[in-house]
Formats: structure tokens, C-alpha cells, sequence
């Protein structure tokens, strides 16, 4: 052929870039990182005809070095900007943070801010799954399932605002409580939305888990065995919808989660429909939660101790880890004495499910791309960090 | 808001730290978990520190991958939920630590093993090229793929017998030192 370049061998590359040939045959598509079928990432295909041979996640496009910002800044300051990468899940994402840093400080945390917590964490975890649920449905061209979490999410938010002051970005956990009580008719005004809000929910298998469109795009798609499950090391949804039964909440209990009633939600198929499945098995057994922990809350007392300014605590490290929307979420923190940490680590649930990618979508149809991808139950933005 | 008659910070200080790790006694499973690293490797695994749930295991790079295979055939880890590096250019190191975690054994769905190793550091760092390289636990964990990466990418750790050492968060054209190191300093900071 005339014009052949010569192309270097690939030692000759410096070491994290790579040149990739030119196959006849096999055609590389690049999903995202603007595609709306791909949040802010990007999924290079390679695909022969409409089956997918090679997939490799690129994410990255979003990452704001939250974790380097976090070693200039003491703990508390670290509380707003931590939050950031799931602003619908802000209070567990928080939460690790929180119990890793009150190990380092030394710090006990009242009992009625647990359940606080506890409400708290367990009302985003709802306003992610709607979100994340809404989502899912438009990927498959179910538009009713994009309206309702959508509308439904809107009662959760106002309870949220009511509770924390923030729509969103609560920044409501803070090490030692919460950073404010809650308003005096909060029970009330919770339960009424909590009652509502399942009797919604249970509404949803009707038009989005019992459809047979939905059953027929997903069932199979994706399927990936209890074994490989573990093997890949996935978290959450995606481990629970595979058959293991696990939960942070209950293997681990932190704050009051082991005095509070709950099951686990699990299911054995493994394949898209689990996954899409299980989150919303979990929304009903969060409204349990609520229900539960409104119940058993102590009716007064204090929601956070005081620290002092600048708190610092001893050379030590302190691994901890709540289930979060998306799975288990541990945060690594390592004290060196200072005010401000020397090290956070964010393990987050996205990040570590997103290895299971690559393997679920070999043989796969492209179509089904879309479906497999947000099962995943990933956010983008919490995996770059 | 502050609300009256608000406890004051408990603990606090250093002393009482130590006092109440000291007081705590270790569950059975982590004692057993304790003992069978320590006599197994005897020196060349130091346990840094043994809280219940929580305990980390020093060793060498070149015992890694021999103790993350002993953590998953005969303790029952079976996936690295994190791994974390660690830049400590007063000890002209990079630490990485290891975090894994068990879903097949029930006693040990509380527990994190952490296993930390450490790789020279060099002032003048060129990523890939240089001497700050560790095993990977690629071949024990598979999970650890991606979080090699990331360590690769942020602190230059070249992770060898890695199938796949490339950026993956970072710009491919990012020509600056890696970021999480201690001397890569934030704009205005």
C-alpha cells in the first residue's frame, strides 16, 4: 500500500499511552463523553457488526481532585466540598467521612443525631434512586418513568430542605451530629410524606417492573454470576442483585442501624433486571427505616457535640464504610496530627463497579448497551471524584 | 446554631486515644487473624494495628503479592475493596494500602484487612521510568485493576505485571508530575 506511515512499536511509547491499529473489521465507536446515553464519561466500543467485542470505560472528564483539595483544608472545612461528586446522595457520601473523622477526633455521637443521621441518609438515598431510576427509564425510551421519580423525587427534596435548609447539597452531616436539629412538626410532616411516597413507589412496578418491554430489553442482558460478582469486587446493587447477600448497614452496623428493623434486599438473576430492580426493593425498605427510626428517635436532646476550633486528633489512620445509593462507600483517612487531614480516600461504590463494564458488555448487542451501562447503578461524577 | 448545653468534645486528647485502643479487648476472630499472619511470616509481616474489624499489615513490596495470595486462599478475603496511595516525602516513600474485604465468609463481613506496602520515592519522578515500582496484585485481586490505575496515574507508582497501565482519570496530555504527590502544589494554596 502506498503512504504507509511507519507507526512506532509500542515499547517504544512512553508508558500510559498506547497507539492502537486500525482493524478492518472491527469498528471503534466512542460513546460520550457528551452522549446523553453516557453521563460524563466515555465508553470506547469496539464493535462487529451490532455485537460489542471490546469495551473500555474512560472516566476522568469529571474529576475535581476532591480528595487533594481535602488535604488543605481541616475537617470541618472539608464537609461542603466533599459532597460535591453526588449532590442527590450528599449525606452518605458524607457519612464515612464523618465516622472516620469522629474515630481520629475521639468523639461520641449523641443519640438522637444517629437517627437523624439515619433519616437523613436513608431520604438520599430515595432522591438518588428516583433520580438514578428516572434515568434508567429514559435510556429506554420509557418517558412516564423519567416524569414520575422525577415529580415523586420533589416531596423527598422539600422534606430534606424542611430538615436541612439546602434543596440538594445538604452539607447537613458534620463530625460529631448534624449540623442543625430538626423543625418541631419534622415527624409528622415526614411520616405523612413517607406513607405517600411508598404508596408511590409501589406504583412503579405496575408501569416500569412489570412492563413487558422493559422485561424483554433487560431479562438476560448483562448477566453476571454470584461468583464473578465477587470476584470483580462490586458493591451494592449490582453484588445484591447476583445473589450475595450483602449490606453495609447490617454486616456493619454503624450509628443505630443495628437497633433498627430492615431486610436486606436481594435477588439471584444477576442479569440488567435485577439491577434495576433491586434499588427498588431498597427505596421500600428505607421508608421502614424512616418509619422505624422516627419511632424510636429520643424525642429531645442535643444533635452534635461541640468541637473546638481547629480540631485535630493523633497520628493515626481510620478506615470506615457505610452503603451508600450506589453501594458500599468507604473513606480512607489518615492523620498525621494536624488540623488538616494528610490523607482522604474516597472508595466509592461507582468507581469500583465500574470494572464490571468491560466484562458484562463482551457478546453483548449494542443496543443493549444502554441497559447494561446504568444498571451498573453508576453516577459518573462520584467515580471521578 | 448552638444549642444549649451542648457536651463538650469527650476524649479529645492524645492519651485517651491510646488509653481507650489499649482498654478494648480484640474479638476472637481478629486475635486468630492476628496470630496466623504473625507466625506465618513472622517478620516480615508487622501488624501496625489491630482495632476490631480493623487491622493493617505491613510488609515488604517483594512479600505483597505472596501475602495478598495467603489473605485470599487462607483467611477468606476475596476482593480489594480500595487502594490508596500515600505520599510521605519525609521518608522518601509512597506508601499503598490495600483494603480488602470478604463477602463469602459471614464472620468476616465486618472486617477490612489492610495491607500496606511501600516503594522509594524519587524527587524528580518520571512515571513508568523510574524506581518507584511495586508488584501488582493484579493476578490475586482482580478488582484492584482500576485502582492500580488510579494510583499509577496520582503518585507514579508503576505497578508491574499490570496488564494495563495506562491513565484512566487524568488527561491523556496531562505533562505535570503526578498530582497527588505532596510537592504538586493547588494554585493558590
Amino acid at each position: 500500500m502506498e503512504g504507509k506511515t511507519t507507526v512506532p512499536a509500542l515499547a517504544e511509547l512512553p508508558p500510559g499511552l498506547e497507539l492502537q491499529r486500525v482493524d478492518e473489521r472491527i469498528m471503534t465507536l466512542n460513546v460520550g463523553p457528551q452522549h446523553p446515553g453516557s453521563g460524563h464519561m466515555r465508553i470506547i466500543v469496539q464493535i462487529d457488526g451490532d455485537r460489542i467485542v471490546a469495551c473500555d470505560p474512560d472516566p476522568g472528564y469529571v474529576h475535581r481532585g476532591e480528595e487533594k483539595m481535602a488535604e488543605y483544608r481541616n475537617y470541618v472545612q472539608n464537609i461542603p466540598h466533599l459532597e460535591r461528586p453526588v449532590i442527590h446522595d450528599s449525606c452518605n457520601i458524607l457519612y464515612p467521612y464523618c465516622l472516620a473523622t469522629e474515630e481520629i477526633l475521639g468523639i461520641e455521637v449523641p443519640e438522637r443525631a444517629q437517627y437523624v443521621r439515619v433519616i437523613a441518609a436513608e431520604l438520599n438515598r430515595c432522591v438518588y434512586t428516583l433520580y438514578w431510576l428516572a434515568i434508567y427509564g429514559i435510556f429506554l425510551g420509557h418517558s412516564t418513568m423519567f416524569m414520575w421519580p422525577t415529580g415523586d423525587r420533589e416531596l423527598l427534596i422539600d422534606l430534606l430542605e424542611k430538615m436541612t435548609g439546602a434543596r440538594v447539597t445538604h452539607a447537613y452531616l458534620v463530625p460529631g451530629g448534624v449540623r442543625n436539629d430538626v423543625p418541631a412538626n419534622f415527624e409528622d410532616v415526614c411520616l405523612r410524606q413517607v406513607d405517600y411516597f411508598e404508596k408511590r413507589i409501589r406504583e412503579y412496578a405496575g408501569i416500569f417492573y412489570d412492563n413487558p418491554i422493559l422485561i424483554s430489553r433487560t431479562r438476560d442482558a448483562g448477566a453476571l454470576s454470584r461468583h464473578d460478582a465477587v470476584a470483580l469486587g462490586t458493591t451494592g446493587s449490582v453484588l445484591r442483585a447476583s445473589g450475595v447477600d450483602y449490606d453495609v448497614r447490617k454486616k456493619e452496623p454503624y450509628d443505630c442501624y443495628d437497633s433498627l428493623d430492615f431486610e436486606t434486599s436481594v435477588m439471584r438473576e444477576g442479569d440488567a433486571y435485577a439491577r434495576s430492580r433491586v434499588p427498588w426493593l431498597d427505596m421500600m425498605q428505607s421508608c421502614r427505616i424512616i418509619r422505624d427510626a422516627l419511632s424510636k428517635m429520643p424525642k429531645s436532646g442535643s444533635v452534635r457535640v461541640k468541637l473546638k476550633p481547629n480540631p485535630k486528633g493523633p497520628e493515626m489512620v481510620s478506615y470506615k464504610r457505610v452503603e451508600s445509593g450506589r453501594g458500599a462507600l468507604g473513606c480512607y483517612v489518615v492523620s498525621d496530627g494536624k488540623p488538616e487531614p494528610y490523607r482522604v480516600k474516597m472508595s466509592v461504590g461507582s468507581f469500583r463497579n465500574l470494572i464490571a463494564l468491560p466484562y458484562l458488555l463482551r457478546g453483548e448487542k449494542l443496543g443493549n448497551m444502554p441497559a447494561v451501562y446504568w444498571s451498573l447503578n453508576y453516577w459518573p461524577v462520584e467515580a471521578d471524584r | 446554631m448552638e444549642k444549649e448545653g451542648v457536651p463538650a468534645q469527650s476524649g479529645g486528647g492524645e492519651k485517651g486515644q491510646e488509653a481507650k485502643k489499649a482498654e478494648a479487648p480484640l474479638p476472637e476472630v481478629d486475635s486468630s487473624l492476628r496470630s496466623r499472619i504473625e507466625s506465618l511470616f513472622g517478620e516480615r509481616a508487622t501488624v501496625e494495628f489491630a482495632r476490631p474489624g480493623r487491622m493493617q499489615v505491613n510488609v515488604a513490596g517483594k512479600d505483597i503479592v505472596e501475602v495478598a495470595r495467603f489473605a485470599r486462599d487462607e483467611l477468606g478475603f476475596d476482593h480489594a475493596e480500595s487502594v490508596t496511595g500515600i505520599d510521605r516525602p519525609a521518608d522518601g516513600q509512597i506508601e499503598v494500602v490495600y483494603h480488602l474485604g470478604s463477602y463469602t465468609r459471614p464472620d468476616l463481613a465486618g472486617h477490612v484487612l489492610a495491607v500496606s506496602t511501600r516503594a522509594p520515592r524519587e524527587e524528580d519522578p518520571s512515571p513508568g521510568a523510574d524506581s518507584t515500582r511495586l508488584p501488582s496484585l493484579r493476578g490475586v485481586f482482580y478488582s484492584v485493576e482500576f485502582h492500580e490505575r488510579e494510583a499509577f496515574e496520582m503518585l507514579g507508582v508503576y505497578f508491574e505485571g499490570h496488564p494495563d497501565n495506562r491513565r484512566l482519570l487524568l488527561p491523556e496530555d496531562w505533562a505535570d508530575m503526578p498530582p497527588m504527590r505532596k510537592d504538586f502544589a493547588i494554585k493558590g494554596r
